[in-house]
This record gives C-alpha cells, structure tokens and sequence, in this order.
C-alpha cells in the first residue's frame, strides 16, 4: 500500500540534487581542480602564464620564507593546540551541570565564538597596544608587570599575545562539544563511583576522561587544522612583524597571490599546506581508530 | 546473623561520614560559585571596556595611560565611524546584502538537495553526497587563487552577489547534511498522506517537509548569516574597493586613520556595531545555535 510513486524515479530525485551539484562543482571542483593546474603554471596576473612543471614546487622547497611560515604556523598550532583544549575541558567540567549559574556561565564563555574573528582581533589589537591598551594597564594594577609592555615589537610577546586572544575567542568551541559528551555519560556510572567513594579528579581520570576520548580527539582535530589556516589574527594583530616573524602560512599564501600577484606561486603554496593538514588528519585519525581498536 | 551484619555494615560506616561530606559539598558549591563568577568576569572583560572607550570622548579614548572607566559619556566616536569615509550606511547595506544573498541562496539549494537526497532513490547517492560535502575537506583559503583569476574572468569581483556565492559555497556543506538529516527524521506516514491526497513531489515538500524542518531552515539561515558577517578574508580579497568594503574589512582600514593616527574610540564603537548582531543572535536563539553547531562538529 506504500507506494509513492514518484519516488521510484530517480529522475526527480536527480533533479532536486542537481542545482546544489552545479554550485559545488563551479564553486569548489572547479576551482580546486583550476587549483592543481595553476601550481604548475608561472602565472601572474601581471603577465600572462607558462607551463613549468615542479619549477613552483622546487622554488618553494628552496624558499627560506615558506619554511619559516611553516615552521611558524606549526609552532602557533602547538602552543595553542593544548591550552585551547586543556581549559576547554576544565571549562566543561565545571559548567556541565545544571545549575542556573553554570548555564550562565557556559553561555557566556561560548559567547565570543560567534563574534568575528576580525572583530575579536581588532578589540583584543587594542587592549594589547603599549599606549593606550588597558591590558597592560590591567596587569600593572595586578603588579604583574612594572612598565607597560609592548606586545607587538617582539615576536615572542607578539604570538603570546595573539595566543590570549584566540584562547578567549574560541575557548567555547571545545567546552561545548566536550560538555556534550560529559553529559552524554549515563548518570548511573558516575553514582556507582561516587558509593565506591572515589575522589572528584579520580572520577574525572577513570570514567569522564576516557569516556569522552573521542570527542576530545575529534575536538582536537577541528581545532588544529584551524589553527593551521590562522590568518585573521595575525593579519589584524601582528601584520606579520615584526622582521616577518609571525607570517602564518595562509598569511604568505595571501601575500604572495594578492600583494605580489604571484597566482601559481600562490596555488602551489596552496597546495602543499593543504597536503600537510590532509596527512596530519589522516594519521591523527588512524592513531584515535587504533587506539579505540586497543 | 552474619547476613544482617554485612547488609548494615556499610550504612553505620557511612553515618560518621555524613557530616564532613555534607561540609565539602558545600564548600565545592562555593567554590564553583566563585570560579563561575571569575570566569564570567575575565570573559567580559574586553567587552566591557571596549564599550566603556567607545562612549569616552575621542581624546579620552587616545589618552596615555587609558583609564577603564569614561570621565564624560560621548558619543562622538559612534560619529567617527558613522562618517567613515563611504559611511556607515553603505557598509552595513553591503554587509547585509552579502549575508541575505548568501541565507536564500544557502536554503533554496540545502533545502533542495537535503530533499531529494532524504526522500528519493538516486543512483550512487552517496558518492554524490560526500561530492556535495568535499568542500569541508578542502581550506577554502587554499581555493581563493583560483577563485580570483575566475572572478576576474566572469567579473565577479567587487560584487555582493559575487562574495555571496563563496559565503554560500562555505556554508552548502553543513547546510546540506542538516537539511538530509532533518528531512529523514520526518515520518513516513505524513508523507504517504500527502501523496494519497493526491500531491506531487513538490507538492508534498511544501506541505508536509517544509513546515517540520523549520528548525533545521532555522539553523541554516543562522549560520549563512553569523558567518558571512564574519568571514574576513575572502572580503579582504574580493571586496578591496572603498565603496565595496564589508563591516569587518571596513573597520581594519578604519584603523588607519588620519595622520596616521589610530582613532581608537571610533574603532571600538565599530568594534561593538560588528558584534552586536551576531551577539542578538546567540542570545535570542541560542537553542537552535548550539544544536547547530553540535550537529555540524559530530558529522
């Protein structure tokens, strides 16, 4: 009796598909398959483009520049990487309940994540400035720091600064999936281990912790490879300085396509980012399906 | 006998312990009282202030060594950014138009797609459907080189529309999986009543699918607005003319100001102005926000 009719023609179906097709494929295949052919090509959109095979590749492998946007970009996702996930856990652990209070303040910590990362650096860019930042000011009325400091004149200071930021930016990411598999743990296992009579951070190291180990790699993984494609941040906060020392890699991808209009010398470096979060995601995924195999 | 003993042991164990627990219980609720408190403080923080410089007068707000709170309310510095350059008016309608192109865009196309993927036997649906969500695999940073020689050809670029359809394309991906998911979990006995009463395909979307996705629809829109206001970069690319500049694109060439000077309260006046939609949005549908976002981590 449960016949739809229409339903068995895939036809219609196809048809209710098909313009979301055509957009992905003009608006991602296209462009990513145009991506690969131009990493080949010395285009420019100053001249026009010949073919040079590796020549691209080649010139990055010997270019000081990507190395250090590399080198940079890893190190950033590094220092950041842990601090984001380690207080978004802690963030988790002590607003998962009910409690009216904790709602609150889950909200609230969850609150920059849907600001611009453009607006959050321009704010954060301003309480980090030496003269009239009140970030200094703040850590001096604390007695942290005697004199002001300037955040941006050093590369150290400036990545520290850029790394505050972004904790307050986006440290509601993580907490809110992590809240999400706290909450999703049934209530029976955490009483049995509170009549065994065992501690807080005992509970939280054998039953919460493992019992929410994916999340926590899935969060992990979203989390860094955003923070490999970091631009806004430094764009806005550091401008890459100074001496160039805080370039992320998107940061010299952009540099090189839109300020020196260097196309295929852009869409290689596109290229070879994009290869290195793919095999970074890969093993990361792997290592999470062995060790849950385990 | 012995049975009696072993069944009441634990519970005269327990009654001495009593107290104290009941004592570090409280003391625990205190003490995430006091860090919920902290930490609601810290989160503010730069909020806070940046609101309190953008209502100082403009020398108060460029003054060494800055103070947290404002002497005299001013609104001078809303002013500034009113009046920068192309005005305030131009930018917002820019960024508007990029984001409600991008939202009817985001649904027309998810709702299609998310219907006929949910409802239909299509041939190698699912390859087509992971086609559909390549583009959560692939930066689209790394695809705006390509992307730009491509404008240039089709003349795309310094368009609302043109910013639109890559806001859309960002955005098609989640879109499409939440519209599938939501269109699967309508009942199959609503939609076999449709059809008995005789409605088409597109009859039975309107009637019967539509009306019990309104949350999924919800969400969407919410996301294709909250991230084209926000998306920066392809903005900075697309959008590099004076009078084509978005909100967040306006305010970073806002910060050089005249003389060289940064005109710090306009900016934290602009600051504010930027956040304060996605902020109305959070608050007012916050349900459908973290739904969303939950959804769109855990593919």
């Amino acid at each position: 009796m449960s016949t739809i009719r229409y339903r068995r023609s895939s036809a219609i179906g196809l048809v209710y598909v098909a313009p979301a097709l055509l957009f992905v494929g003009f608006l991602t295949l296209y462009p990513f398959a145009e991506l690969i052919v131009m990493s080949f090509y010395n285009s420019s959109l100053l001249g026009g483009s010949s073919f040079t095979g590796f020549n691209n590749y080649v010139k990055a492998w010997n270019d000081a520049f990507v190395w250090n946007a590399l080198r940079f970009t890893l190190k950033y996702t590094l220092f950041i990487t842990p601090i984001l996930m380690g207080l978004g856990y802690l963030a988790a652990l002590l607003t998962a309940g009910e409690q009216r209070l904790q709602k609150l303040t889950r909200g609230i910590i969850f609150l920059p994540v849907v600001i611009g990362l453009g607006s959050s650096s321009l704010l954060w860019f301003w309480l980090f400035d030496s003269q009239v930042g009140l970030f200094n000011k703040l850590l001096q009325d604390l007695h942290v720091i005697s004199a002001p400091l300037v955040w941006f004149g050093d590369a150290e200071l400036g990545l520290w600064a850029v790394i505050i930021s972004i904790v307050w930016k986006v440290v509601g990411f993580g907490m809110i999936l992590f809240v999400a598999g706290i909450q999703a743990i049934p209530h029976e296992i955490q009483e049995a281990a509170m009549i065994d009579g065992t501690g807080y951070w005992q509970r939280v190291r054998r039953i919460t912790l493992p019992l929410t180990y994916r999340t926590i790699m899935l969060a992990t993984l979203i989390s860094a490879i955003g923070s490999m494609l970091a631009f806004e941040q430094f764009y806005i906060m550091t401008a890459g300085g100074p001496t160039n020392k805080t370039i992320s890699s998107v940061y010299w991808i952009y540099t090189n396509s839109f300020t020196y209009f260097k196309l295929g010398y852009g869409a290689t470096l596109s290229i070879i980012l994009m290869s290195i979060i793919f095999a970074a995601t890969a093993v990361q995924i792997t290592l999470t399906r062995q060790q849950r195999d385990r | 006998m012995s049975h009696a003993n072993v069944a009441k042991a634990p519970a005269l164990a327990a009654r001495p312990r009593a107290a104290p627990e009941r004592r570090t219980a409280r003391r625990s609720r205190y003490l995430l009282g006091a860090l919920c408190c902290a930490i609601i403080a810290i989160m503010l923080f730069p909020i806070v202030v940046a609101f309190f410089a953008s209502i100082k007068t403009s020398s108060a707000a460029m003054a060494t060594p800055p103070t947290y709170l404002p002497s005299q309310l001013s609104i001078e510095s809303y002013l500034h950014i009113y009046h920068y350059q192309a005005g305030l008016p131009t930018y917002l309608f820019n960024s508007l138009g990029v984001a409600s192109i991008a939202i009817v865009l985001c649904l027309l196309l998810s709702v299609s797609a998310g219907y006929g993927l949910a409802r239909f036997k299509i041939p190698f649906k699912e390859p087509l459907f992971l086609l559909l969500l390549s583009g959560m695999m692939i930066p689209y940073q790394a695809l705006l080189t390509p992307l730009y020689l491509l404008y240039v050809k089709l003349g795309l670029q310094q368009t609302l529309f043109g910013l639109a359809l890559i806001h859309t394309a960002l955005q098609l991906p989640f879109s499409i999986f939440l519209m599938r998911s939501s269109f699967e979990a309508v009942p199959r006995e609503l939609e076999e009543a449709a059809v008995v009463d005789g409605c088409n395909s597109f009859e039975t979307l309107w009637r019967v699918f539509l009306p019990a996705a309104i949350p999924g629809m919800v969400t969407v829109a919410l996301f294709a607005f909250v991230n084209s206001w926000n998306e920066f970069i392809a903005a900075l690319i697309f959008m590099n003319k004076e009078s084509t500049f978005t909100i967040p694109i306006m305010l970073v060439s806002s910060r050089i100001g005249h003389y060289g000077m940064v005109d710090w309260g306009a900016l934290q006046a602009g600051v504010l102005i930027s956040i304060v939609p996605c902020v109305l949005v959070y608050v007012f549908l916050q349900k459908y926000y973290v739904s969303g976002f939950l959804n769109g981590a855990i593919k």
